[in-house]
């Protein structure tokens, strides 16, 4: 049995070095005559225990790291490939416990599979959902996935049944089906992990979208600061094309289904899902006016379903399974899982895929394991750049949609910044402000002007310029973004800073700074 | 304005060509113009537009929006660094500002010498391993200033 090793090609584990450590593996083994296969996974999501290298054994996989190339000779003494023990020995892939007392649903396979493998991908159980679609009315399946109580993972949480309800029941002989690629709040990770990993569910939860609704056509658009993905992605879609997974003739059943992939180029705001539609049609990435909503009048005018990566990868083991297994997982009207992207100041970042009800500090601490510097943690970010920042205070939120807006804070797609104490919070709220200016698409004067003129107050009471008068002005400018704006970016762009002066007002004070 | 020679042309005739009769083109013929040339030579719009049926305003419009298009050649090496809040929390920011001392220009910029092209990035995606740095297409994290010095170095001669 010729010996197989896991070296992921996940862009995070390739950030620190998997590529060296996959060459010298294969330049070691050859030095030594021994025969091995290494196969390119994607990231388990144990990030500070990547590049991590697996061997699978008798016994199941287990887990070396963190590795780096220079390790890989001791390795090979030290038998790692028949699990032999290492100071780097992790034991039992599957029972490391930060891994273990997880619930991997829409994660199954990252970091399991080879994702460009489809016979791989086959025999984890790919393609199951597709097959059980296509024997199934539309009707039946759009019931299926509203049954199973998805929201989208994007961050609206909408419910993704409905959205499909709603375009299958439009009279048009061309539909669309979009999957939104384009990741970009600070702290999210789960889509580009997803795509690097396991990227022929999202093709068979588009697929199966697709039949559900009557659309023939789906795009993807995907961040161009996402090239590995990008890379894995079209491979992907190449062979699904190739074997009749995608195309004209789906699994010989007659059905078509295709996918294009179109990439972004660099603007925050097309991951708002019209601002996404403009730019997939050619223009420029400014919002749209709804009603009409997407899923009645969508790209380039006909009936668009919009989901998330997330959304559409967790579609194919709801009809695989049945809705009642998804609905069954988490809380209240929390169904499911959320694979929550531990992320900033914390000594193990990564993926967490659990039913709702985990608190913020089981996950900062439990798993999180506190602040990478061993400072305490001061603020944490949830759900993106228009996340409100949370006090140590609240740490002991659950983190589901709900309990988190009964605070004023949001989940959206699931990210976690955590900062420590050496964070300056009026310099973040500034940040908010900055960002909003750079990112706006330029047509609401709220958001396009009132950002400029945001960083301008901060920049101010920073400087103790008649503090009370422009805190009142923020205040101010706070309240007419939010009420005035056409769109989250800037009417959500009050709430980290509102949340910053209200949990941490003494940093607002004039003080010395560098 | 530069004026763009029949071999430029051609090859922006041949990447409109190569779209067929796709919806709405325009940001994939830019992404391939920008990969074949470096950027969008601002005399190509004209010629890019006219092969749409859009107008130059349109078009300029498009190039105009998104960061990632460029209107000037850049560097041999581009270098982005993220700023986003993840990298924020793993002093991103002093990255940043070692970035600037050690390449000596602003974000934006490129070297004299031609060799790297600056750049501001929010968020790549790679949060649980901050601060993050993109060189071309490569990913580094947990870069350090010490680390982004060694990735420059060895890139100098290239």
């Amino acid at each position: 049995m010729v010996p197989v090793i896991y070296v992921p090609r996940d862009s995070g584990a390739l950030s620190l070095g998997a590529e060296s450590v996959a060459r010298a593996i294969a330049a070691e083994a050859a030095a030594r005559g021994v025969q091995v296969r290494v196969v390119r996974n994607g990231s388990r999501g144990l990030y500070w225990l990547e590049p991590m290298v697996e061997v699978d054994t008798p016994s199941g996989r287990v887990a070396y790291g963190p590795v780096s190339a220079s390790d890989v000779p001791g390795l090979f003494d030290a038998r790692f490939l028949e699990g032999g023990s290492h100071q780097l020995a992790m034991g039992a892939t599957d029972s490391i416990p930060w891994l273990a007392s997880q619930q991997r649903l829409t994660f199954a396979r990252v970091g399991v599979i080879d994702p460009t493998d489809i016979a791989n991908y086959a025999d984890h159980g790919g393609f199951r959902g597709l097959r059980q679609a296509l024997s199934m009315a539309p009707a039946d399946i759009v019931k299926a996935v509203t049954d199973s109580g998805l929201r989208g993972r994007g961050g609206a949480a909408f419910p993704t049944g409905i959205k499909w309800q709603t375009v299958l029941d439009q009279a048009s002989d061309r539909k669309y089906i979009t999957c939104n690629a384009d990741e970009g709040d600070s702290g999210t990770f789960s889509d580009r992990m997803l795509l690097e990993g396991d990227s022929f569910s999202l093709i068979e939860g588009m697929t199966i979208a697709g039949l559900a609704v009557g659309a023939t056509q789906g795009y993807i658009y995907l961040r161009i600061e996402y090239p590995h993905a990008q890379r894995v992605l079209g491979e992907a879609i190449a062979t699904a094309q190739r074997q009749g997974f995608l195309g004209a003739n789906l699994l010989g059943s007659g059905r078509r289904f295709d996918i294009e992939v179109r990439m972004g180029a660099g603007a925050y705001i097309c991951g708002e899902e019209t601002s996404m539609l403009e730019s997939l049609e050619g223009r420029r990435g400014e919002v749209r006016v709804r009603p009409p909503l997407p899923a009645i009048k969508g790209l380039f005018g006909n009936p668009t379903v919009v989901n998330n990566v997330v959304s559409l990868a967790t579609v194919p083991l709801i009809l695989d399974k049945g809705p009642a297994f998804y609905r069954d997982f988490g809380v209240g009207k929390s169904r499911g899982t959320l694979p929550i992207q531990l992320a900033g100041n914390l000594r193990r970042g990564g993926l967490v895929e659990r039913a709702f009800g985990l608190t913020l500090r089981e996950l900062l601490y439990e798993y999180g394991g506190g602040s990478a510097s061993g400072r305490p943690l001061r603020a944490v970010q949830v759900g993106g750049p228009l996340g409100a920042y949370i006090p140590a205070s609240q740490f002991d939120v659950v983190v589901d949609y709900e309990a988190l807006s009964a605070i004023g804070a949001l989940l959206g797609h699931g990210g976690i910044v955590a900062f420590d104490d050496t964070v300056d919070m009026a310099r973040m709220a500034r940040y908010a402000m900055h960002f909003c200016a750079v990112e706006s698409c330029g047509k609401c004067t709220p958001c396009r002007i009132g950002s400029t003129r945001g960083v301008e107050v901060l920049d101010r009471i920073m400087g103790g310029v008649e503090p009370e008068r422009n805190l009142r002005l923020l205040e101010d400018l706070c309240e007419t973004m939010l009420h005035g704006s056409l769109c989250g970016l800037g009417g959500m762009t009050p709430f980290p800073v509102q949340s910053a002066l209200k949990h941490f007002p003494e940093d607002f004070g004039p003080r010395g700074r560098n | 304005m530069e004026t763009l020679d029949s071999t430029t042309l051609q090859r922006i005739s041949a990447i409109v060509a190569s779209h067929g009769a796709k919806p709405g083109p325009l940001l994939l013929v830019l992404h391939d113009v920008q990969n074949a040339l470096g950027y969008i030579p601002p005399p190509a719009i004209p010629h890019i537009a006219s092969a749409l049926n859009l107008t130059r305003a349109e078009v300029h419009g498009v190039v105009s929006f998104y960061h990632h298009f460029r209107s000037e050649p850049p560097g041999r090496h581009s270098v982005r660094i993220c700023r986003a809040e993840s990298c924020q929390a793993m002093n991103g920011e002093v990255l940043a500002a070692h970035a600037r001392q050690r390449l000596g220009v602003d974000f934006h910029h490129t070297t004299p010498d031609g060799q790297f092209t600056l750049e501001s990035v929010y968020c790549l995606g790679n949060c649980a391993c901050s601060p993050a740095v993109m060189i071309d297409d490569e990913l580094h994290g947990r870069v350090t200033p010490e680390r982004l010095d060694a990735l420059l170095a060895e890139r100098s001669g290239q």
